[in-house]
């Protein structure tokens, strides 16, 4: 049993013989059994585990994509459709393929929201956060790499327009721009070099991000619906007072959380791959064409809020700042963020009101994004841009004064 | 393991460890910094696209007044548009409307750094590529067209992002584009027009 796993190490056998080689039940009994979590999570909690899985099913279904895929621009489309068509069950493992990177994005951004909900990434857990925006940058790049490979025209003009926005940078940009390349256009050179990164250097990268975020994560344990620190209040056994052994208990719970997302992902996966044109994008099924753009060039819903934001700038070189500083802004929150409470459930109306605005906005810019640049759309989406820009550079301010609530010393049972 | 420790140090000469320390990083990050360069090198043009960048000709007798033909040259759509006389009559009256009129802010050999921005007046040779954000921008020469506006003068209209441009590849005000439609080198060899070289270098 989990329990005497200590003890197991001091019995013969292989297990002894193992644990003297290898601290197998050491670091069982330090990071599973003995870690101990705040025993009030709820669903927001499901979605970094989740967000591990989604990770390791796109290694498993990306592995098997690249025996078949062959990188090149005269022979990247087709092998695609070969997989599609001709492959026994590629088409499954490639609409897993395709729907684990929405997906991915789905989990990660709900698990982001859940740190702005209860304060996750005030202190001590900056780092925590810092890394996790890390692994949201690199996840980033690779779904931008990912989605160039199939080598369609939306995944042409795509990276044309992303490798462009290097461009504006001033002096260096053009020259970088055909460093990244490789050639006078988006070419072979650069579906090779963007393969590459996809399948070898950011996959590693996450992995190492991963872990670190994990030990980050250790460091301080778990943060909780009520922002109260556990290892604030410890037992007479050293152990929290409102902690739960992370395994069985959250092991278990998390199972759950599997179980209800792996239902969602197969009918996706079964029965709307495409989504709507949403996961996988209707010019993307025509080959890239260097002579032809798709009527409206629109990237994949999760880099839409941005997109909307580069879009609403009239300005060229500002709108490409404005768009990297909205999704390195993140990076300041613990920072920028001054209010003495963690959660929500403690904060006052101003707060509130803040991440309300905060979060119509990105969802309206996400829809923007989608839609053509035209007319009220425009006006729109500088509208929602000073909503979503406003939710940060006021927040030194507006949380400062907000009127929060006193947070009790312990988790109560009801919580 | 302390009095070794505390012996030794009182025998360690901190200044002289503190300075091997950081020549030895110093000298490793050189290293590293030199074994970089054919890895970031490896990144540019190879010579098979350098050589597949050559110039491109195109014969322009058999491109009709008023028409636009596009050639293909290092993977860029170029415009090679035979402007008639209304045409060109047409471009420079009114620079109220341009972002930037006399092509100080765009990218154009010097010889095409005038309000019809060509060599040769008849002659507009541009990238089609946006300067916004690299689509490409589709002809509208009819003046004054219905989805344009009545002051439409003719030109191009980028679908992607709305940036106008007039029949010299110039900018309108109200575009996201800030600068005109680049102007590739290009030289005329009697009726063939060679792109990617300028006048002045030799015959091909």
């Amino acid at each position: 049993m989990a329990n005497d796993t200590t003890a197991a190490a001091g019995k013969g056998g292989f297990r002894a013989w193992l644990n003297k080689r290898l601290p197998v039940d050491e670091f069982m009994q330090s990071q599973l059994v003995g870690y101990y979590a705040p025993k009030n999570f709820n669903v927001w909690y499901f979605f970094g585990s989740l967000a591990l899985l989604v990770f390791v099913m796109q290694i498993f279904t990306g592995i098997f994509l690249t025996m078949h895929f062959k990188p090149g621009e005269l022979t990247a489309f087709d092998s695609v459709e070969y997989i599609m068509r001709e492959v026994e069950w590629g088409w499954m493992i490639r609409y897993m393929h395709s729907t684990g990177a929405s997906m991915f994005f789905i989990v990660v951004y709900l698990h982001m929201y859940r740190a702005l909900l209860y304060g996750s990434y005030k202190a001590p857990r900056e780092l925590l956060w810092l890394i996790g925006m890390c692994i949201y940058l690199a996840l980033m790049a690779e779904a931008f790499f990912g989605y160039v490979l199939p080598w369609g025209n939306m995944s042409y003009w795509g990276a044309q327009v992303i490798v462009n926005l290097f461009g504006t940078i001033p002096a260096i940009g053009p020259g970088l721009v055909e460093w990244i390349r490789g050639d006078y256009g988006i070419a072979d050179a650069t579906l090779g070099r963007f393969f590459a990164l996809h399948v070898i250097a950011l996959p590693f990268a996450l992995a190492l991000l991963i872990v670190l975020h994990l030990v980050a994560l250790r460091q301080n344990g778990s943060n909780n619906p009520e922002g109260i620190e556990i290892k604030a209040k410890l037992g007479p056994d050293g152990k929290p007072l409102d902690g739960i052994p992370f395994h069985p208990y959250y092991t278990l719970k998390d199972l759950v959380g599997v179980g209800l997302f792996l239902i969602a992902f197969a009918i996706v996966v079964f029965f709307v791959p495409t989504f709507g044109g949403l996961f996988l994008e209707r010019p993307n099924f025509e080959p890239a064409n260097a002579l032809s753009t798709p009527t409206h060039i629109a990237p994949v819903w999760y880099f839409t809020p941005f997109y909307a934001i580069l879009r609403a700038v009239p300005d060229q070189q500002l709108g490409a700042l404005l768009m990297g500083l909205s999704v390195v802004v993140f990076l300041f929150l613990p920072w920028l963020d001054r209010s003495p409470v963690k959660a929500i459930r403690y904060r006052g109306w101003i707060w509130k009101l803040a991440l309300a605005v905060f979060t119509v906005s990105f969802l309206a810019l996400m829809v923007l994004g989608l839609l053509p640049a035209e007319g009220t759309y425009v006006t729109l989406a500088r509208i929602f841009s000073v909503g979503y820009f406003g939710f940060f550079v006021l927040m030194p301010i507006y949380t400062r004064i907000d009127p929060v609530k006193p947070v009790p010393e312990r988790i109560s049972n009801h919580a | 393991m302390t009095d070794i420790a505390a012996t030794a140090d009182q025998e360690i000469d901190h200044s002289r460890r503190r300075f091997l320390t950081a020549a030895t990083v110093g000298t490793g990050a050189v290293g590293v910094g030199f074994a970089l360069v054919p890895f970031i090198k490896s990144w540019k043009p190879s010579e098979r696209a350098r050589a597949l960048g050559a110039p491109a000709e195109v014969d322009v007798t058999k491109i009709e007044p008023g028409q636009m033909v596009i050639v293909s040259w290092r993977k860029q759509a170029i415009y090679v548009v035979h402007r008639t006389p209304e045409m060109v009559a047409a471009i420079g009256p009114d620079e109220s409307m341009l972002k930037d009129p006399a092509s100080d802010a765009s990218i154009q050999p010097e010889y095409a750094k005038n309000t019809l921005r060509s060599a040769k007046p008849e002659f507009l040779v541009i990238v089609g590529i946006c300067t916004h954000l690299g689509c490409l921008p589709k002809q509208h020469f009819e003046r004054g067209e219905a989805a344009l506006g009545a002051d439409w003068p003719g030109g191009f209209f980028c679908p992607c992002h709305g940036s106008k441009f007039d029949l010299a590849g110039r900018v309108m005000s109200g575009s996201p584009a800030s600068t005109n439609l680049v102007v590739p080198p290009h030289a005329f060899r009697g009726d063939t027009l060679v792109i990617g070289v300028d006048p002045q270098e030799g015959v091909a």
